[in-house]
């Protein structure tokens, strides 16, 4: 027990972690507040363009978000960080994080959005019109206040999802707050600063998780 | 060289391709190893903490609620490296296989509890009330009645997740497990060519784009009409 409180929870090495974790954290909300909006803002692009009917459209785009969803997020990382210098681009960290992400998180924000649309009856968008709405107001004041307030919890739980997966960043060197971790415990050859950093996503996420539980349960009851 | 083939000797290298793609294929083995057991045990797991809750004592609910919150809320990447790096310093070393494969089942457990539960919080409460006025027991009510009409309602949703968090054996290459990413990535450092990667990733296209457009018809299927 002794040894196991010395491995795990000592508190000298904690405290020593502690500043260079924080910044780790901070690093880990930067990432999140860029990789965030870039996905929703791919995916609201791709859902936008799922709405429409003609054949040459729809395919290549459900072949599109389909790879993405169905690529490993960790393998699209590797493949542009380590991938593209060979054909030239040094992007770094920052750079391969930004697009692996807009490629994997746009195509899952992309899929909620279009179910959120789809499920906006044609009338609201037809009535829109009949009242002199231009086609762009239609969009913005009629059909995506509906959808997005339709796949709420989903829209939430994708977002939770994109800032667990800022956790990958570690593995392309980018300085977030698992990175940050994983060089204290290798310096200190101890294991608090990972349970430290666990520690802190989880005050920073467990609000989101209750908030989604209760929407989720909501939305299942919902559906008898 | 030209740019298109510096591209061909980059990525898709033949030389290169023939040489590693043994590699890769025994990595897809164990991605597909992994995730089987992964599925499996997260499932099965995630299940008996549903039936659990459904029994009512309240510091055990208090206890499962607060389990997976924790695995909903924490990145499964560091839950596989507070395992792999953290346990061998507590007197546990787990090989990296295991890590990974404890780590992803404790997730998806998790996942799959909320989604069972939420599922059978769906089914109307008089089906419990009346299958236990006609005599039936705890068990056989939850079997017989509430599970089948809550099984139709989780699986869209638990579809979608269990594929998400199988996506997730990609990151046991982080704790060395020679899945298809970690075979890749050597093959790529052996190399010095990045076409073993280009590999990795046509194997995981072959492997999860089936699944990927499975999900989608049965998130059709088994969807309520309004």
């Amino acid at each position: 027990m002794n040894e196991f409180v010395e491995a795990f929870l000592n508190l000298e090495i904690a405290a020593a972690a502690l500043p260079i974790l924080w910044m780790g954290l901070q690093q880990t909300l930067l990432l999140s507040a860029l990789t965030v909006p870039l996905g929703i803002t791919a995916g609201f692009a791709l859902a936008l363009l799922s709405t429409r009917r003609e054949r040459w459209v729809r395919w290549p785009l459900m072949a599109w978000i389909d790879t993405f969803r169905a690529i490993p997020p960790l393998v699209l990382l590797i493949l542009v960080y380590a991938g593209l210098p060979f054909a030239g681009l040094e992007i770094g960290p920052w750079g391969s994080v930004a697009i692996a992400f807009l490629l994997n998180t746009g195509a899952y924000y992309a899929e909620v959005l279009r179910a959120g649309i789809e499920s906006v009856p044609r009338g609201q968008a037809e009535a829109g019109r009949a009242l002199g709405l231009k086609p762009w107001q239609v969009w913005v004041f009629v059909v995506l206040p509906q959808a997005v307030r339709n796949v709420l919890p989903d829209l939430i739980g994708n977002t939770l999802e994109v800032v667990k997966l800022t956790s990958l960043a570690s593995v392309v060197a980018l300085p977030e707050l698992l990175f940050q971790a994983r060089q204290a415990q290798s310096v200190t050859y101890n294991a608090t600063p990972i349970l430290v950093a666990a520690l802190g996503y989880f005050l920073l996420l467990w609000p989101f998780v209750r908030l989604l539980s209760r929407l989720e349960n909501r939305q299942l009851a919902g559906r008898r | 060289m030209t740019g298109w083939e510096g591209f061909a000797f980059s990525f898709l290298n033949a030389r290169v391709a023939a040489e590693y793609w043994p590699k890769i294929l025994e990595g897809l083995g164990v991605t597909i190893l992994l995730a089987a057991l992964i599925v499996v045990s997260g499932l099965v797991l995630g299940l008996a903490l549903a039936v659990l809750r459904c029994l009512g004592v309240k510091p055990l609910n208090w206890a499962i609620i607060f389990v997976v919150d924790l695995f909903r809320a924490l990145p499964p990447l560091v839950v596989i490296v507070l395992i792999y790096f953290g346990l061998p310093a507590a007197g546990i070393g787990l090989s990296g296989f295991v890590a990974t494969w404890l780590s992803l089942t404790l997730v998806l457990m998790a996942f799959a509890e909320e989604i069972f539960w939420g599922s059978i919080c769906a089914v109307p409460k008089g089906q419990w009330e009346a299958a236990r006025g006609l005599g039936l027991r705890f068990l056989p009510v939850l079997r017989l009645v509430v599970l089948p009409q809550a099984m139709r309602i989780a699986i869209p949703p638990l579809t979608n997740r269990t594929i998400a968090i199988t996506k997730g054996t990609a990151l046991g290459s982080v704790v060395a497990v020679a899945e298809i990413l970690g075979a890749a990535q050597s093959g790529m450092a052996f190399s010095g060519n990045p076409t073993p990667l280009m590999l990795g990733a046509l194997a995981y296209l072959l492997l999860f784009l089936p699944v990927v457009v499975a999900a989608r018809w049965i998130e059709r299927r088994f969807a309520w009409k309004r």
